[in-house]
């Protein structure tokens, strides 16, 4: 345990060094929502509409945009063998990544993400609710991007590949994150989608950080 | 068993034996299929004739899920015994499945068209497999995507294995939302909903559709192996004279082809 949260704090001091990494990825995802009034109008009844799945589609790219950085910086000047070598379990060591990787992306991403509802017009009853998938699916996001990023390291043009792999397994957080909003928005229960976000992160949670492991393993090999 | 078959040279002999069978085999039960379903069976009391669609596009659909699972299979094996045809077997079949799930939707869109007036809806069952189309492409391209080729079938064997969760999901997405794509009528506990004389092409085809691509994985097999044999014997003509010779600043030279990584 001392060895998973040394890690966690390695990266999170890492992150905090190179805080415009964390600011680019806000950036991005501001930039893409505040896209949207331009493309499709300023009607607010339209934009409130479109709003649950603009934000989540966003957030989602945001989330993406970060995923290089978690294990290639590592992989480049050899950090990642030690940890390879160490006596911390692989499977507790990549999540220990994965964890830091969400606090410094995923978590900034759900709390500046109300802010953001605003400028698309959602309905302010909507914005708890917002936020609630966003804390519930980006976790999923960083341990699903997790696997990805190990399995595409030391890969010809990473970033393509990576966006490749991703994007059909984001397919299910997507779904259910923009549909509790939108149940929430319509006047329906959105608690049925949450659930459905918690059991995806559970799932998640028990098979990533094994896979990245094994991934991991047979780069460093 | 499984090591009798890892030899790449036996494999050779047997499938060279094999792989004229197999192809009479697909072409007589493809040809008899698409005469079962074009000319022999009677056309639906509601679809009319665009239920020939069907013949093709069930068939298709079952290989994609079944050819997937077939790389997951091959991509286990490889990384729980290294065994060095699973491998081999796993990178041939992806762009075989690739293929197959292509065919699916095409041939879906064109059914959709008259049956429910649109070439695509965002259905569960539709959605999942378009998934299930980039899966494939996510693992042809991370096959492919390294210059060292044994890094990049051990990583495409994983993302194989991962890649399995979706299958359940595509197999009972018309049972758990139901969605304008309807449900299984052959694959389901009890009788199927199919009449016997439109199930009896459908069965030919499908039967025909799997030699088929038990053909064309092993044409594709065997291509890969020739392929890294012409690779190995030309490494070996590049490797420098036994001995190699000094230069005046008492170094050894290194060969050329050494240097520029050949």
């Amino acid at each position: 345990m001392p060895g998973f949260l040394g890690l966690v704090r390695r990266d999170l001091q890492l992150a905090l060094h190179h805080s415009g990494d964390t600011a680019l990825v806000l950036a991005f995802f501001v930039l893409t929502v505040v896209l949207f009034p331009f493309g499709i109008g300023p009607e607010p009844d339209v934009l409130a509409r479109v709003a649950p799945g603009i934000l989540w589609v966003a957030a989602l790219l945001a989330a993406l945009l970060s995923l290089d950085r978690m294990f290639l910086p590592d992989y480049e000047d050899g950090s990642l063998d030690l940890i390879v070598l160490s006596r911390l379990p692989l499977g507790l060591a990549a999540l220990a990544k994965i964890v830091a990787h969400w606090i410094s992306s995923g978590l900034p991403l759900a709390l500046i993400s109300p802010a953001l509802a605003v400028v698309v017009d959602l309905e302010p009853g909507a914005m708890p609710i917002l936020v609630i998938s966003l804390l519930l699916g980006t976790p999923t996001l960083s341990l699903i991007g997790g696997v990805a990023a190990a399995l595409t390291l030391g890969a010809r043009r990473q970033g393509v590949l990576l966006s490749l792999l991703v994007l059909p397994l984001y397919v299910p957080p997507l779904v259910f994150g923009a549909g509790a909003i939108e149940a929430q928005e319509t006047g329906g229960d959105p608690r049925a989608d949450l659930l459905l976000l918690a059991a995806l992160l559970a799932a998640a949670l028990a098979l990533a950080p094994w896979a990245a492991a094994a991934a991991v393993r047979q780069a460093t090999e | 068993m499984l090591s009798r078959f890892a030899n790449p040279a036996r494999f050779v002999r047997v499938s060279a034996a094999l792989l004229p069978w197999c192809a009479g085999v697909s072409i007589a039960l493809i040809l008899l299929g698409l005469y079962l379903a074009l000319i022999a069976s009677p056309p639906d009391y509601q679809q009319g004739e665009a239920v020939r669609i069907m013949y093709v596009h069930v068939p298709s659909a079952w290989m994609a899920l079944n050819v997937y699972l077939f790389v997951a299979a091959a991509s286990a094996v490889a990384l729980v015994w290294r065994h060095p045809l699973a491998e081999v077997a796993a990178r041939a079949a992806a762009p075989i499945g690739a293929c197959f799930t292509f065919v699916c939707l095409t041939t879906g869109s064109l059914w959709g068209r008259p049956m429910w007036g649109t070439w695509w809806v965002w259905d569960a069952r539709l959605t999942s497999v378009l998934v299930l189309f980039f899966l494939y492409l996510g693992y042809i391209a991370l096959v492919n995507g390294f210059d060292d080729p044994a890094r990049g079938s051990r990583a495409g064997s994983l993302l194989a294995v991962v890649g399995v969760v979706n299958l359940p999901i595509i197999k009972f997405s018309v049972d758990w939302w139901n969605t304008l794509h309807q449900p299984a009528s052959v694959l389901r506990l009890g009788k199927p909903t199919i009449a016997l004389s439109m199930l009896a092409p459908l069965l030919v085809m499908a039967s025909g559709f799997t030699v088929l691509f038990v053909t064309l994985l092993l044409i594709r097999m065997r291509t890969d192996l020739k392929q890294r044999r012409i690779r190995a014997l030309q490494l070996d003509r590049l490797t420098p004279a036994p001995a190699p010779p000094h230069t005046e600043s008492g170094l050894p030279a290194r060969p050329v082809a050494a240097r520029e990584g050949i």
